[in-house]
C-alpha cells in the first residue's frame, strides 16, 4: 500500500479540519487506501522525528508528502524539534514521489507571507504571483511532477482526496499555470452558480445572505476571476458561499490575501477595476449597458413573490 | 467602364444618413416622408427601401451610426498614451469637428434624437443606440480615475460634467447664439471639464 506522510508549517490546521469533513470518499475510507505515516493531528503513536529518521536513513520509502501551511527557514518562526519546516522539506524533497501543497498556505504563501517582519516566509514553490518559492520553479519530485498545489483557504476535502486517488490509480494530472490540477481549477467559482442570472441581468445584490441578486457588483464577489470548482463541488455536499449570499472572496488564487476590502468591489468612477476573466473591459461594459436597459420582471422581485 | 465607381452599400446607406438627417432636422420627423427622403437623394421610393424597411429604422439607424463614429474616434484617443488631460481636450476637439464636418448629425441629435423619444422608445432604449460612445466614455473615466488623475463619483454626474457642455455649445450654436465656431472654445472647455473632474 502506498504512503502518506502530512507535515505542517505556518498553519491555521484548518486543511485538516477541511480534510476530516471528506466525503465519498470519507476521511478513514482514504486512509483504508493510502496508509497514513504521520500526521501531526491525529498520530500518537508516531513521532515526527523518528519518521524523518527512518526516512533519512531509507528504511521508509515515501510516496505521498502533504505539506500544510507556508514555510519559513527561521527558528524563531517555525521549528519541529530541532529542525526548521525548511530543512525537513531539503531532507524529503529529493525521496518522495509526490509533494502535495495542502491549502493556500503551502501554495502560495498566502496570510503567513505577508508578515513583513519575516520575508522568508514562502509558499513551497511560489510565493503569491512569484514563481519560485522554498524550491525553484523548475524543481521537480521523483515523479517527474513540480509541487502539487491544491489552493483554498481551506480547500475543499474533494479536491485533495480526488487528486490522491488519481495519482493513486496512476492516472496523469495535468497542471494549470500554478500548478493546481486543471480538471478542478480550470472551473470559476463563477461556473454553477445559482445567482448566473442575476449576474446576466445585472440585478446587483446590495446585502448579505439574501438569496436574491449578484454579489459581484457592489458586494466584492471574486467568482467571475477565481478558479475553483466551489459551485460544481459542492461545500459540505450542500451548499457554497455565493450561493448562501457571502461573496467569494478568492481563496484559491495566488493573490488572495494581497487585496484589501474583500467585501467591497473596487471601483472606478463607478466602474469596476476588474472584470470576469476572459471579456475585454470594452466587451464587458457593453454587454452591462444592454443588459441594463432591460428588465427581467421575474430578477426583481423576491424569489418568493415570484410567478 | 464607367469612371463613376459604383457606391457601396455602406457607402450609399451614409448618403441616405445625410441626407434624411438634414431633412429630418429642418422640417421634423413626422413632416418627414419616406418619399421625401427618396426624392432629395434622386432614388426612387422602392429603392430606398431595400436600405431601410421603414423611417422609424431609418431615425435609429442614424443614431447608430452616430454612435459607432463618435466611439471609433474616443476608441482611438482611449489607446494613445497620452496625460487623461489631454485625452479630455482630444475628445472635446474631436465631437466639435465632427459636428463642424457633419453638422447635420447634430441637428439630428438636438431636434430629433431628443425630441422624438417615442420614435426611439422601441430597439434605441436606454442607451441602446448610443453603446459605443457610452463604453468608451466609461473606460476613459475608469482608466482617469485608476490613476488618480479623476475623482471618485459615481459615473453619470463624471459623465454629464463630460458630455453636457459638449451638447450645451452645440445646442448654443444651433441658435446661433455663439460668435465662435465650437471648435475654437476647445481648450477653454476641455479646461473646464478637467476642474471638474481631477482630483483634489
Amino acid at each position: 500500500m502506498k504512503n502518506l506522510l502530512w507535515i505542517q508549517g505556518l498553519s491555521c490546521n484548518g486543511n485538516t479540519q477541511s480534510l476530516l469533513n471528506a466525503e465519498n470518499p470519507y476521511f478513514y475510507e482514504l486512509f483504508q487506501k493510502v496508509e497514513l505515516l504521520y500526521h501531526p493531528s491525529f498520530s500518537y503513536r508516531e513521532n515526527l522525528q523518528t519518521v524523518l529518521k527512518r526516512i533519512d536513513s531509507d528504511k521508509l520509502k515515501v510516496n505521498f508528502l502533504v505539506v500544510e501551511g507556508a514555510v519559513t527557514s527561521d527558528m524563531k518562526f517555525h521549528r519541529t524539534g530541532n529542525y526548521t519546516i525548511a530543512q525537513i522539506l531539503q531532507k524529503l524533497k529529493d525521496k518522495v514521489d509526490y509533494i502535495i501543497a495542502a491549502g493556500n498556505c503551502a501554495s502560495f504563501g498566502n496570510i503567513p507571507a505577508t508578515l513583513s517582519c519575516n520575508p522568508d516566509v514562502t509558499g513551497l514553490q511560489f510565493r503569491f504571483t512569484q514563481k519560485g518559492g522554498l524550491f525553484p520553479s523548475d524543481f521537480k519530485t521523483k515523479s517527474g511532477y513540480p509541487i502539487i498545489n491544491i489552493p483554498g483557504c481551506p480547500m475543499h476535502p474533494a479536491w485533495f482526496t480526488q487528486t490522491i486517488i488519481a495519482l493513486l490509480e496512476g492516472r496523469k494530472i495535468v497542471l494549470d499555470s500554478f500548478n493546481r490540477p486543471k480538471e478542478l481549477f480550470m472551473y470559476l467559482s463563477h461556473d454553477g452558480c445559482i445567482r448566473n442570472e442575476y449576474f446576466e441581468w445585472k440585478v446587483e445584490g446590495e446585502e448579505f445572505g439574501h438569496k436574491e441578486g449578484c454579489l459581484f457588483y457592489n458586494l466584492g464577489c471574486r467568482g467571475p476571476m477565481t478558479h475553483a470548482p466551489c459551485n460544481k463541488i459542492l461545500w459540505n455536499g450542500i451548499s457554497s458561499k455565493t450561493r448562501a449570499g457571502m461573496p467569494c472572496i478568492g481563496c484559491t488564487e495566488f493573490d488572495f490575501p494581497l487585496r484589501r476590502n474583500y467585501f467591497e468591489t473596487k471601483k472606478n468612477i463607478g466602474i469596476p477595476e476588474e472584470v470576469p476573466l476572459g471579456v475585454t473591459k470594452r466587451a464587458y461594459l457593453t454587454i452591462t449597458g444592454v443588459a441594463k436597459t432591460f428588465k427581467n420582471e421575474r430578477l426583481n422581485k423576491k424569489l418568493e413573490e415570484t410567478d | 467602364m464607367s469612371k463613376i465607381r459604383k457606391l457601396t452599400k455602406e457607402e450609399r446607406k451614409k448618403e441616405i444618413v445625410k441626407v434624411a438627417c438634414r431633412l429630418f432636422a429642418e422640417r421634423g420627423y413626422y413632416n418627414t416622408t419616406i418619399p421625401d427622403i427618396a426624392e432629395e437623394l434622386g432614388m426612387s421610393v422602392g429603392n430606398l427601401y431595400n436600405y431601410f424597411r421603414s423611417k422609424e429604422e431609418l431615425a435609429k439607424y442614424i443614431m447608430q451610426y452616430s454612435s459607432k463614429l463618435l466611439g471609433e474616434e474616443i476608441h482611438k484617443i482611449n489607446q494613445q498614451d497620452i496625460p487623461t488631460k489631454e485625452k479630455i481636450y482630444k475628445i472635446v476637439r474631436k465631437f466639435f469637428e465632427i459636428g463642424q464636418e457633419q453638422p447635420e448629425l447634430i441637428e439630428y441629435f438636438l431636434r430629433v434624437f431628443l425630441s422624438n423619444r417615442e420614435v426611439f422608445e422601441e430597439g434605441c432604449e436606454g442607451f441602446l443606440c448610443v453603446q459605443e460612445v457610452v463604453t468608451e466614455l466609461m473606460l476613459f473615466l475608469e482608466e482617469g480615475a485608476r490613476k488618480g488623475d479623476f475623482r471618485q463619483q459615481d459615473f453619470f454626474p463624471a459623465f454629464v460634467t463630460l458630455m453636457g457642455p459638449l451638447g450645451g455649445m452645440v445646442f448654443l450654436q444651433g441658435e446661433n447664439v455663439l460668435p465662435k465656431e465650437p471648435v475654437e472654445y476647445s481648450q477653454e472647455l476641455a479646461e473646464n471639464i478637467w476642474r471638474a473632474l481631477k482630483a483634489d
